[in-house]
């Protein structure tokens, strides 16, 4: 017996010109309807000008980010590794785990230090999720929080994931009191919270999403004070300036694009489209004049503001893991990249070169952050631990 | 929301974001690698990751051990 296919046509009156014909069973906003495909034509030009078809505005699209790369080409003069040829080689690096924090019983997604240097808040996959702040563990009745941090008077702690919403819950140091009672919810988007951040104070939070949008609120009234359009598909991470830099963030997406916006205006400053696969993790320099990406494609790559261009990519040919978080030392010399082959590497920023790669965890790196006195750095991951390395 | 928005209404936002930045300012990379590569030799003194710390004065070496008394 042959093999048949049957290509089945609906065939009746157009929802739009009432006209008997074959029809296409499309989708719009999630609503089913049922055009003629003339009809399916005339509706995907909506929205165009005279003279403008996707093709047309395509072929621009195309002409600019052509002229971009010609403009940005124009100032390439030289290379960071070449420029700090000159700059002392590193020395051997030791450096490793002094602390391992177990009692998680699920995978670690994503921690956050205090500015007091000492207490972490980390969030993971388990119903309901714990929060560990000293050595007390806050049960708290949220599910799958895939972001997490702390706010800045070290009296609060803003988190949210899966549930679309970021709430902010303040710290007691009464381990009986009831702290789900007091959550705040803050944030409202229309797709999973995948970062959030407080801004210099306790008052405004800055949050990222996978409806694409990243948005800023006020914790008070939980009122959305700007929200920031550019990214076309899932926004993973976001950074905020350091805070002498002035008033803008660095978000990196599923689009493969990190973009740089005005916290005020809500514009995007500037784009960058260098990295192949979506990107986990932005981080600012700590100079503010240069962000770190790091992504599925198994590169970390550095970004320069001012010359407007990607400076240095690290990747080793024997990496093939996708980078979950990035974060810098202290004087930006160095960049730690947590990766999904359960390693830590370490490269020298301005050489471009590996300088260590530390091992230790039994599962997937998810998250990395240098404590904020540059002492030590944390990771969590897969493997249910946090470790502490100095 | 990008989930929501259509093909054209994307290209548009790409197509006016990019004609916005055609008109950024930039600066030379040997200017600015140059200041990066400053900015870091300016701190590495005090990025103790970097440097490294004694062991005695690690504030996360492990304490204790034996005491002789």
């Amino acid at each position: 017996m042959c093999d048949q296919t049957f290509l089945a046509i609906t065939f009746g009156p157009c929802d739009n010109c009432s006209e008997t014909k074959p029809l296409m069973n499309i989708y719009v906003k999630n609503e089913p309807i049922n055009y003629c495909s003339l009809c399916v034509e005339r509706m995907a030009c909506q929205g165009l000008g005279p003279n403008e078809t996707l093709a047309t505005l395509k072929t621009e699209s195309e002409t600019l980010k052509t002229k971009l790369e010609e403009e940005r080409a124009k100032l390439h003069d030289a290379e960071l590794h070449q420029v700090a040829e000159k700059v002392e080689a590193l020395g051997q690096f030791i450096i490793k785990t002094r602390r391992t924090l177990k009692g998680h019983g699920n995978k670690v997604l994503c921690m956050d230090w205090c500015k007091d240097k000492r207490r972490i808040v980390s969030s993971s996959q388990v119903r309901p999720f714990r929060w560990r702040r000293h050595e007390h563990a806050v049960t708290m009745p949220c599910t799958w929080v895939m972001a997490c941090a702390y706010a800045p008077s070290g009296c609060a702690v803003a988190c949210g994931g899966l549930d679309n919403k970021c709430s902010v819950y303040p710290l007691s140091l009464d381990k009986n009191e009831n702290l789900a009672a007091k959550k705040k919810s803050v944030a409202m988007h229309t797709n999973y919270l995948s970062a959030c951040s407080f801004t210099n104070s306790d008052m405004q939070i800055l949050t990222s999403s996978g409806d694409g949008t990243c948005a800023l609120w006020d914790v008070e009234s939980g009122q959305l004070l700007q929200s920031f359009h550019g990214h076309s598909a899932d926004v993973l991470c976001l950074d905020l300036a350091p805070s002498e830099t002035g008033n803008t963030f660095v978000s990196g997406g599923c689009d493969k694009k990190a973009n740089v916006w005005d916290m005020r205006s809500g514009q995007c400053i500037q784009s960058f489209e260098s990295h192949e696969s979506d990107i986990n993790s932005v981080r600012y320099y700590p100079s503010g004049d240069a962000f770190a990406s790091g992504s599925d494609d198994a590169t970390c790559r550095l970004f320069d503001l001012r010359a407007d261009r990607e400076v240095s990519v690290y990747s080793k040919d024997s990496i093939i893991f996708g980078v979950s978080s990035v974060d810098f030392s202290l004087s930006g010399r160095l960049l730690f990249g947590g990766y999904n082959d359960y390693t830590i590497n370490v490269w020298d920023v301005l050489k471009g070169t590996r300088v260590s790669i530390l091992f230790g965890h039994e599962n997937r790196v998810s998250t990395l952050r240098v404590s904020p006195d540059g002492t030590a750095f944390c990771s969590g991951s897969w493997d249910h631990t946090l470790r502490i390395w100095a | 929301m990008a989930r929501d928005m259509s093909d054209i209404d994307i290209l548009k936002m790409e197509l006016q974001q990019l004609q916005k930045e055609v008109k950024n300012e930039r600066e030379p990379v040997s200017k600015t690698a140059k200041e990066l590569v400053d900015w870091v030799e300016a701190n590495s003194a005090e990025d103790i990751l970097l440097k490294g710390v004694p062991e005695d004065k690690n504030p996360f070496k492990e304490k204790g051990g034996c005491i002789i008394t």
